[in-house]
């Protein structure tokens, strides 16, 4: 499916596609009313108290004043509603500014100022600097003689660094006057939610230039939301229009989570419903059987011989209202209330802000706070979660020979130095290749420091430590680089960037030297992408070990090569290049294959060896969470051995003799089929010793045995309690927690990066590391911290409270309710079984409200443990991930309390007021006053302090 | 994951620029409540705690125990149960159609005085399996219509004892239809013995619940009659065995107040009860019964209270004593690690 947009025709696509209107509301004023009051019915437990409620209405069987029950529900329901309606109209506050901004666009030739809701796809929009970008805009002008602009796109990705954009090369050097008139066709896909992708082609209609097809990508777009920076202006087609843009497209209400807790509430509420369907059911027989015998006897109550055709139901009904606060109408509001509470203590925790950043801990998902306490998986990404993500150049090995192996710092080693200093031809090819072969930006501040803005922290690692060994990247000019190496200035002319990949693990850019006119092609990458690619002759024994013993520091390393091109090679595969980016389908895997011919029989220049250091406390946190019965899997795009060192490292798997590591790889089906049963059967011989035994995965045999051998990978994933998969993609990460969620067990996720949002979306908890990578996660998280070590307190403090806290609380609901009901059903039983109301409407009211459902709520700061105790001995856990404090046989001890308590209130009652005492309402006031001192001593013995 | 950007433009408004002072301002207060440290005390139950809450719950609720059981003891009661005896011999078969005939229902007993009773001497008349609590009966009557005369005509709520001959019924309702018509007379030596109905319902019911200005009217003029009549000259306010009886008993079993006797009767005196037998028990086979009680400060008399406090004192006591045997006998350190289920069994939780 595409479509073609025409640029500046103001009728063609008028029609056809929407207009620049924002929309992110839910309702309209008309439809609020029925829409919300649908989407509160379609919940089970409204549907219930609905029926109570109309049933009420009927006075013949109403056995309280019908205001009790319609009191509460209206109540609930308005509070619900009127969240709803506020946070709809605040979305419509700021749709209508966003709406009405005013935005320059080209109308019949002439520029003019309008808001941005009018807006139509194949408008020409002018932005200037630290303007909004209102729409999805092709970009074809800006101020800069290069056809270069910079945005900031932290509004839709979350990182904080500026991007180059630039302007298709078709529309490159039109002036002013011309983009007014410009006229053309952008073939482009229907909206997609995708903010990293945009295929599509422009062809310029004549007299403009050329009527060739100009490929574009998403270098060439200016998405919504994101801001114009360091430009003066820019102009651009809309593409993509109000909720049809990328950001509009990715939006949507994320599926709600449901905690473990509230699936068990659900579950027991079901169940006193059946208790309650059988009570009514008992009684109601009984008490149309009472009638008939008795009743009809005592003259008094004056029965009428022939009743109406319903008179069968009316006992039932009676009993049915009578029994109906059984399921307490205030629970919900409870725990929408606690839940908020533990949120915000998340949110208030002073010992969970971010010393370095400041920045607090938040807890976007106020509702699922009970299932931290009841964690059993934990799958963490390494880089930025575990590590701290900063990356230091450490060592190097150029040509054979290692730098920095003694002082553990390459810049400082004087071996390196001298070889600098004296231009070793080697030496500054690899130093060539780290400062450019990259896509950081070099930014001139006031003071003349360069600053380098880069994607990757690796690149920036790489460029700084360049920079400090006198190759310095000085200025990037549009196309021409310029560095400057021992004072004198070299510029290359970037010809081609092959961008990195997850699929390719490498990147590369091809330039042409300015001086000698020499082609070039650079590259950098992970070794087992590079080192493949070598020339024939070339001698890689020497970078293999370098690699090796890098990644057994736990060093990240990062192989670098060159090869001179043939001027005619170079423009045959351009040519091929320039297909592949033009095409709509599959456009990634066509750039893949035609990058391909171009990196072989490379000339490798050496290893970089990068450290990536862990963060303060992340072994203690791994070795607390442990003990607390957490089993940790480790999630990482990065190569085997630099993961297990970490591992090792952090407490996440044992040395050996204590610990065990169990292989699984293989590059064919059979391989990783009997390396699996091998492990397999390992794990099952020592699943009943005390080893730590672990299993490492790479990305490639992962994907065969998910394929093929789902059974016994699963099988595995049980028995283990701690995995390290490495060469993961970002959605193998979220088949994993798919595969874990499978087998029942309660996910946490924990990342940083853009690649870990699929696998943080998909498992049960998701918490985002606010880091250096930007935001991403964050914003897709449930939780977001500063650090790795706050997850010690979020699960251990918060989850445990959190989960203790409803625990109580829900079960608590229930009994308050069930002994006044028992006292109800057991009154009806010296009252003729005529469902006889011993209480008011008024006393049943204030009991449920005031008595019982505030006073509760002190349970909100109860601790059964101090912080420390629960921190020292992390084994309390359990009775928290087994679900010990909230399931069925708990919530059976809860009834029997409850039906105990109603025997003991409803017997010392009637028989304390017997005879001439017997007076309804005084004994009604009295077993009341009953149930709510004994309510108060309940909460009092079971608040632990 | 933009769904968490409230929209497009509030994404962040030069967030760069703006982003440091939001982060202080978002650092959260300090407080006690915040950081959840308030205050609290958290008493840890050490068998030394446990004993003493123990024995002291039995210490003050043993000698509770015994004064009320004492207090109930000092009340002294003559319960006589007059239904069946009431009844001649040749309607023993019948008694329905005895009670609904027109024969004449006076009846004689005697009673006789054991222990010495101090004035004042409440009379009741018992009824047994009468559900005045039963739900067509309780909320058969009309609250506002008792209360105030403008509203004579509100009996919706009285069905079906609401209209009669087209009529409003005032007081409507089956509790005051069906009001209890025995009466008793009671003499003692030959001498009348003075009861005083006055003041036998709660001064609230007459003050303000019952009307001064509401009259009967219309009332046991239907076809079926229940119980008492009621003379439609005194004002409901004064109509105080209808006060009575229209506070409905909570229990099938219950005694309604029907005077005070206000001497002392000396024991061994014979006390001879004339009482007219009206009132319909026989058609659901109720009792009947005529008391006569003293009370103390607690009451009449019931021993409930008294065995109650007794029986959970005596259980605290036995308690608290066991658990100084198993303390003593087989004691434990307290806070011991080794006892945490997972040092006990470190294989499995």
């Amino acid at each position: 499916m595409k479509r073609f947009v025409y640029i500046n025709d103001d009728e063609s696509s008028q029609e056809l596609y929407c207009d620049n209107r924002i929309s992110n509301r839910k309702y309209t004023v008309l439809n609020f009313l029925p829409k919300n009051l649908w989407e509160q019915f379609s919940r089970f437990m409204n549907q219930y108290f609905l029926l109570i409620a109309c049933l009420q209405l009927w006075s013949l069987i109403t056995p309280v004043n019908p205001a009790s029950t319609w009191g509460p529900l209206i109540f609930i329901f308005a509070v619900s509603a009127s969240k709803e309606a506020w946070d709809d109209y605040n979305r419509y506050l700021s749709d209508k500014k966003a709406n009405e901004k005013h935005i320059w666009v080209v109308r019949q030739g002439i520029r003019k100022h309008i808001q941005a809701q009018d807006i139509h796809v194949g408008n020409i929009v002018w932005l200037r600097e630290n303007d909004e970008v209102p729409c999805d805009l092709v970009l074809i002008g800006t101020s800069d003689t290069q056809g270069l602009c910079y945005v900031e796109t932290a509004a839709l990705d979350g990182e904080t660094d500026l991007k180059t954009r630039v302007i298709p090369s078709a529309c490159m050097g039109m002036d002013f006057e011309l983009l007014h008139k410009i006229k053309g066709v952008i073939e482009c896909p229907n909206p997609d939610k995708d903010i990293r992708r945009f295929d599509a082609n422009l062809r310029l209609f004549p007299p403009f230039i050329d009527n060739d097809l100009c490929p574009l990508t998403i270098k060439n777009t200016l998405l919504q939301s994101c801001y114009l920076r360091n430009t003066e202006w820019a102009c651009g087609v809309a593409v993509y229009t109000g909720n049809e843009t990328k950001l509009g497209m990715s939006r949507g209400i994320p599926e709600p989570k449901l905690t473990a807790m509230d699936a068990m509430i659900d579950k027991l509420t079901g169940a006193i419903f059946v208790f309650q369907i059988v009570v009514v059911m008992v009684l109601g027989i009984a008490g149309n059987v009472w009638k008939d015998t008795e009743a009809r006897k005592q003259w008094y109550v004056l029965y009428p011989i022939e009743g109406p055709w319903y008179e069968l139901l009316v006992i039932p009904l009676r009993f049915e209202l009578l029994c109906s606060i059984m399921i307490p109408i205030s629970i919900k509001v409870s725990l929408d209330l606690v839940k908020s509470l533990y949120a915000k203590f998340i949110d208030w925790d002073s010992e969970m802000i971010d010393q370095d950043t400041g920045i607090p801990s938040h807890a976007t998902n106020t509702a699922i706070s009970e299932d931290l306490g009841q964690v059993e998986y934990i799958l963490t990404d390494k880089t930025g979660t575990l590590t701290e993500n900063r990356m230091i150049f450490r060592r190097c090995c150029i040509s054979g020979i290692f730098y920095g192996n003694e002082s553990g710092d390459a810049l400082k080693d004087v071996k390196l130095l001298n070889a600098v200093a004296g231009s070793s031809p080697d030496v500054v090819r690899f130093l060539t290749v780290m400062a450019i072969c990259n896509t950081v930006i070099p930014i001139k501040s006031k003071t003349g420091a360069i600053l380098y803005k880069a994607q990757s922290q690796d690149e920036d690692a790489l460029v700084n430590a360049a920079a400090r060994l006198h190759m310095v990247y000085v200025n990037k000019n549009a196309n021409i680089l310029e560095i400057r190496f021992n004072g004198s200035v070299i510029q290359y002319e970037v010809l081609e960037t092959l961008e990195f990949t997850s699929d390719r693990k490498r990147m590369s850019v091809v330039v042409k030297d300015c001086q000698n006119g020499k082609i070039v092609l650079l590259s950098k990458g992970a070794d087992e992408a590079i080192l493949p690619y070598a020339y024939a002759g070339q001698q890689t024994r020497a970078l293999v070990e370098a690699v090796e013993q890098y990644a057994q520091l736990g060093l990240r390393t990062l192989c670098l090569a060159w090869r001179e091109l043939k001027e005619d090679e170079y423009q045959e595969w351009s040519l091929m290049f320039k297909e592949a980016s033009s095409t709509l389908v599959d456009r990634e895997w066509r750039i893949a294959e035609v990058c391909q011919r171009l990196e072989h029989d490379f000339e490798v220049l050496g290893v970089t060896a990068i450290e990536d250091r862990l963060q303060d406390g992340v072994p203690e946190t791994i070795e607390t969470l442990r003990k607390a019965g957490i089993n940790f899997w480790m999630l990482t795009g990065d190569k085997q051995n630099t993961a297990i060192q970490i591992a090792l490292s952090c407490n996440f798997i044992s040395p050996e003799p204590k610990g065990q590591l169990l292989l699984i790889d293989g590059k064919t089906e059979g391989e990783v089929c009997r390396s699996l049963e091998r492990v397999l059967l390992t794990m099952r011989i020592t699943s009943s010793e005390p080893k730590d035994v672990a299993f490492v995965v790479d990305g490639w045999a992962l994907e065969i045995a998910l394929k093929h051998y789902r059974k016994a990978f699963t099988e595995l994933a049980i028995l283990s309690r701690t995995a390290i998969c490495c060469r993961v993609t970002p959605s193998q990460k979220a088949q994993l927690v798919e595969l874990l969620k499978s087998c029942d067990y309660r996910t946490l996720a924990i990342g940083d990066g853009g690649n870990d949002v699929r696998m943080i979306q998909q498992a049960d908890i998701g918490v985002g590391i606010s880091g250096r990578e930007g935001l991403q996660a964050a914003r897709a998280a449930d939780y977001s911290i500063g650090k790795f070590r706050f997850l010690k307190r979020l699960i251990l403090v918060h989850g445990r409270y959190s989960y203790n806290r409803t625990a109580f609380l829900s079960q608590y609901s229930f009994y308050k309710s069930l002994v006044i009901c028992f006292i109800q059903i057991f009154f009806s039983f010296i009252s003729g079984v005529s469902g006889t109301s011993l209480f008011n409407s008024v006393s049943l009211m204030a009991y449920n409200v005031f008595y019982t459902s505030v006073p509760v709520l002190v349970s909100v700061l109860d601790k059964d443990l101090s912080e420390g105790t629960v921190m020292q001995h992390p084994q309390i856990l359990v009775y928290c991930q087994a679900g010990r404090l909230l399931n069925p046989s708990t919530f059976a001890g809860w009834f029997g309390r409850s039906l105990f308590h109603a025997i003991v209130v409803f017997v010392i009652t009637i028989h304390a007021y017997a005879f001439e005492k017997s007076e309804m309402e005084e004994l009604s006031m009295v077993a009341l006053s009953g149930c709510i001192w004994l309510q108060a001593f309940v909460v009092a013995l079971e608040t632990n302090s | 994951m933009s769904s968490n950007t409230p929209s497009s433009s509030a994404g962040g408004v030069g967030s760069a620029d703006a982003a440091a002072p939001r982060r202080n301002s978002k650092r959260p207060k300090y407080s006690k409540f915040t950081q959840q440290e308030l205050p609290a005390c958290k008493p840890i139950l050490t068998p030394r705690w446990v004993i003493s809450a123990f024995l002291l719950v039995s210490i003050v609720f043993i000698p509770i125990g015994v004064v009320s059981l004492f207090a109930s003891r000092d009340v002294v009661e003559i319960i006589d149960r007059y239904e069946t005896a009431c009844v001649p011999q040749n309607f023993s078969n019948d008694k329905v159609s005895f009670i609904q005939s027109a024969v004449d229902k006076t009846c004689n007993r005697t009673l006789t005085v054991k222990k010495l009773m101090k004035q004042p001497i409440y009379v009741y008349y018992q009824l047994d399996n009468f559900y005045q609590n039963h739900r067509r009966y309780v909320k058969s009557r009309s609250d506002s219509q008792l209360k105030d005369n403008s509203s004579w005509n509100d009996v919706s709520s009285c069905k079906p004892e609401d209209m009669s001959n087209d009529q409003p019924i005032v007081p409507c309702g089956l509790i005051a239809w069906s009001l209890f018509n025995d009466t008793y007379n009671f003499s003692l030596n030959n001498q009348q013995l003075a009861v005083n109905k006055k003041d036998i319902s709660w001064k609230s019911d007459r003050d303000k619940k019952f009307g001064k200005d509401v009259f009967p009217k219309n009332f046991q003029n239907g076809t079926l009659i229940g119980g008492n009549r009621l003379d439609p000259s005194v004002p409901l306010s004064e109509q105080e065995d209808l006060i009575v009886w229209m506070r409905t008993a909570a229990l099938p079993t219950f005694r309604k107040l029907y005077g005070k006797i206000e001497r002392d009767l000396q024991p061994n005196e014979v006390i001879q009860v004339t009482l007219l037998n009206n009132y319909n028990t026989y058609s659901f086979n109720g009792k009947k019964k005529l008391v006569l009680s003293t009370t103390s400060w607690l009451g009449g008399k019931n021993d409930f209270l008294g065995i109650a406090y007794l029986t959970v004192g005596g259980l605290c006591f036995f308690l608290a004593l066991s658990f100084t045997v198993v303390y003593l006998v087989k004691p434990r350190q307290l806070g011991d690690p080794s006892y945490l289920s997972w040092n006990r069994n470190p294989a499995g939780h």
